[in-house]
């Protein structure tokens, strides 16, 4: 696992850029290919690919650059989909969110709701990554993943927000400007952050802070040595991740306007760190890649049979076990 | 009060042999062989199944019990053999998915073959009755008994790991796995043997669950990551702190969930996890592997 490099420093970048054109290109046109067919539910499925692909990333940056192995990431995606909901269903209920100590209303404006939700996941992140982190190996495995259960069941538990059964909004949020209810508007809202967050990983991988994360990834025990604490780091790294997913969790909720516990139970943790797997490990491309893969695949063998699992677990195990270096080591990112 | 009290506490240690039951399978595998297996839940699942099928049709709790047991071993070993095999040198990562997916198979297999309704196993007649500890507090037998049997196999369990020749094989394949087999002892086969016996105490424990909740699909999950959490506070690879973490986190939720607001009971356990890892980061009674 150690030898899969996330982003190779130094001058040639040109794999990455090199699907990098072409695949935009075909995404710029996937809504013109969608209206062509006459299939809009397939412009749905490419905007979920594109959320699913972000999610990944973002766990990508702790599990495959970091070197820290999260099995709990689906709740800060998760608490991105509850919270521009939570903020919603109060506005449409006319209660406030909070009377004491300071009186909060509900709202759909994005302006407002989508910062308190990317703030949410990333606070949750801090907190969980602040007692994980204090642990390595699979302690931290398993710790991530019962804090992710955690929030689980506390979902579960949320009576007044559908608890079990989760919770419809009205309608996707508001954003002064750009109508968010237009399926291709929102399409290419998605694609947009998509591209920028892989932009914003691109650079930090890159940085001073990307050198240390992978430093600590590769040899913790070298760089105490070097003087750097890796915890202060790993957890920005956390953080950081945790954001990036809580924004695939508003992303998420404004695509099927409904929220559910399921959104953050470990099947969907687990979904996330499979299309990691078969995407490829750390590399930039790999967890998009996976993501489009395992929806695609998923949706393909379900209009098969209603037993898809029967041949998709199977799939997924032989994939694992043979194809060491996911669909990256096929389209040609080469290993050094 | 006290009759309340008693009465949770038992139901606490009833779940908490549960888990033991589930726990020390999987931190022998987590410990020795350093697996993480997801699909121990869904082999706790498959026994329960197996053993209402059997007890539907024969009528007898025991042959049932017995059968799940033996069954579920020989899917454990045909498991390990089949895919955790290869992965022992491979990271955790590839663990983790390659359990998923084994977990999305058995989860549609049990489906397929046993329908998607919730199914309620049959109280076996011995124990339908209830006995009075305190005045005004009845109790089942059947708590009890699963009480007392979690309690014989969690002692023959120490027994059989600290005590007898196979156990100390299985500790020395944790510190060198290729010394023991230069002096002679075909690890490979004593490996799928802890795997396929970790399987058979997971298909008691869901078969003894079958009764009091239901047996259904994704019954394994909720106690496989309570059991995983027994494992975290108990100190990974710990037979004896898996059993004292497992009663722990089955009385701290069982009490948990009858004495506070609904909301902050679901996380009483994760709160007491996180506590003890702020204390001891390696769990109460780490074990040296």
């Amino acid at each position: 696992m150690s030898k899969i490099p996330f982003l190779r420093i130094g001058p040639p970048a040109i794999p990455a850029f090199f699907w990098a054109v072409p695949l935009v290109v075909v995404l710029l046109a996937v809504p013109f290919i969608c209206e062509a067919l006459g299939q809009p539910f397939y412009l749905r499925v490419a905007s979920r690919i594109l959320i699913f692909a972000l999610a990944a990333s973002s766990l990508n940056l702790v599990l495959g650059f970091g070197g820290m192995v999260s099995l709990g990431h689906a709740a800060f995606v998760g608490i991105g989909s509850y919270v521009v909901a939570v903020l919603a269903w109060h506005l449409s209920n006319e209660v406030p969110v909070l009377t004491w100590p300071i009186v909060i209303e509900g709202t759909t404006n994005a302006a407002l709701a989508w910062p308190a939700a990317i703030g949410a996941s990333a606070l949750a992140a801090f907190v969980v990554g602040a007692i994980s982190l204090r642990t390595t190996g699979l302690y931290f495995i398993m710790i991530t993943l019962a804090f992710a259960q955690m929030i689980y069941y506390y979902a579960v538990s949320l009576q007044q927000y559908g608890g079990d059964d989760g919770m419809k909004m009205r309608g996707r949020s508001v954003l002064p400007g750009l109508d968010l209810a237009n399926r291709t508007t929102f399409y290419y809202l998605v694609l947009v952050a998509l591209l920028l967050c892989i932009a914003f990983l691109f650079c930090l991988a890159r940085s001073r802070f990307g050198l240390v994360i992978r430093g600590i990834r590769q040899n913790e025990t070298r760089m105490r040595a070097l003087g750097i604490e890796p915890y202060p780091y790993q957890l920005t790294c956390f953080t950081i991740s945790g954001a990036m997913a809580g924004f695939a969790g508003v992303l998420m909720a404004n695509l099927d306007t409904f929220v559910s516990p399921s959104d953050l139970s470990m099947a969907r943790s687990d979904e996330l760190v499979a299309m990691i797997l078969l995407g490829g490990v750390g590399s930039l491309w790999g967890p998009p890649l996976g993501a489009a893969f395992y929806i695609l695949a998923q949706l393909g063998l379900g209009n098969l049979t209603t037993h898809w699992p029967l041949a998709f677990g199977p799939a997924l195990i032989i994939v694992v076990l043979f194809a060491r270096r996911g669909l990256v080591g096929i389209f040609g990112e080469r290993q050094r | 009060m006290i009759a309340v009290l008693l009465e949770q506490a038992l139901n606490g240690l009833q779940l908490g042999v549960t888990l033991f039951l589930l726990a020390s399978g999987l931190t022998l595998v987590l410990g020795i062989m350093r697996l993480v297996n997801l699909a121990h839940g869904s082999l706790y699942m498959v026994g329960a199944y197996i053993a209402f099928t059997i007890q539907s049709a024969s009528g007898s709790f025991s042959l049932g019990l017995l059968a799940a047991a033996a069954a579920t071993a020989l899917i454990g070993a045909v498991l390990e053999r089949l895919l955790f095999e290869r992965l022992y040198q491979r990271g955790y990562l590839e663990q983790v998915i390659v359990s998923f997916g084994a977990v999305m198979f058995l989860d549609e297999l049990v489906r397929v073959l046993w329908g998607p309704l919730p199914l309620k196993a049959p109280m076996p007649e011995v124990f339908d009755w209830s006995v009075e500890l305190l005045p005004g507090l009845l109790y089942p037998t059947y708590r009890l008994a699963i009480i007392a049997v979690g309690m014989v196999v969690s002692i023959l369990l120490y027994l059989l790991v600290t005590h007898t020749r196979i156990g100390m094989m299985v500790r020395a394949g944790a510190s060198d796995r290729s010394m023991i087999s230069a002096l002679g002892v075909n690890i490979r086969d004593l490996y799928t043997a802890v795997f396929a016996g970790g399987a058979a105490l997971a298909a008691i424990a869901g078969t003894m669950a079958g009764p009091i909740y239901s047996v259904q699909i994704g019954m394994g999950e909720s106690v496989l990551v309570q059991s995983l959490i027994a494992i975290v506070i108990g100190g990974i690879g710990s037979i004896r702190g898996a059993a004292i973490a497992a009663v722990l986190v089955g009385v701290s939720d069982t009490i948990g969930r009858v004495f506070l607001p609904p909301g902050i009971a679901q996380i009483t356990v994760y709160v007491f996890m996180a506590a003890v890892l702020v204390c001891r980061p390696r769990g109460l009674f780490p074990a040296h592997v």
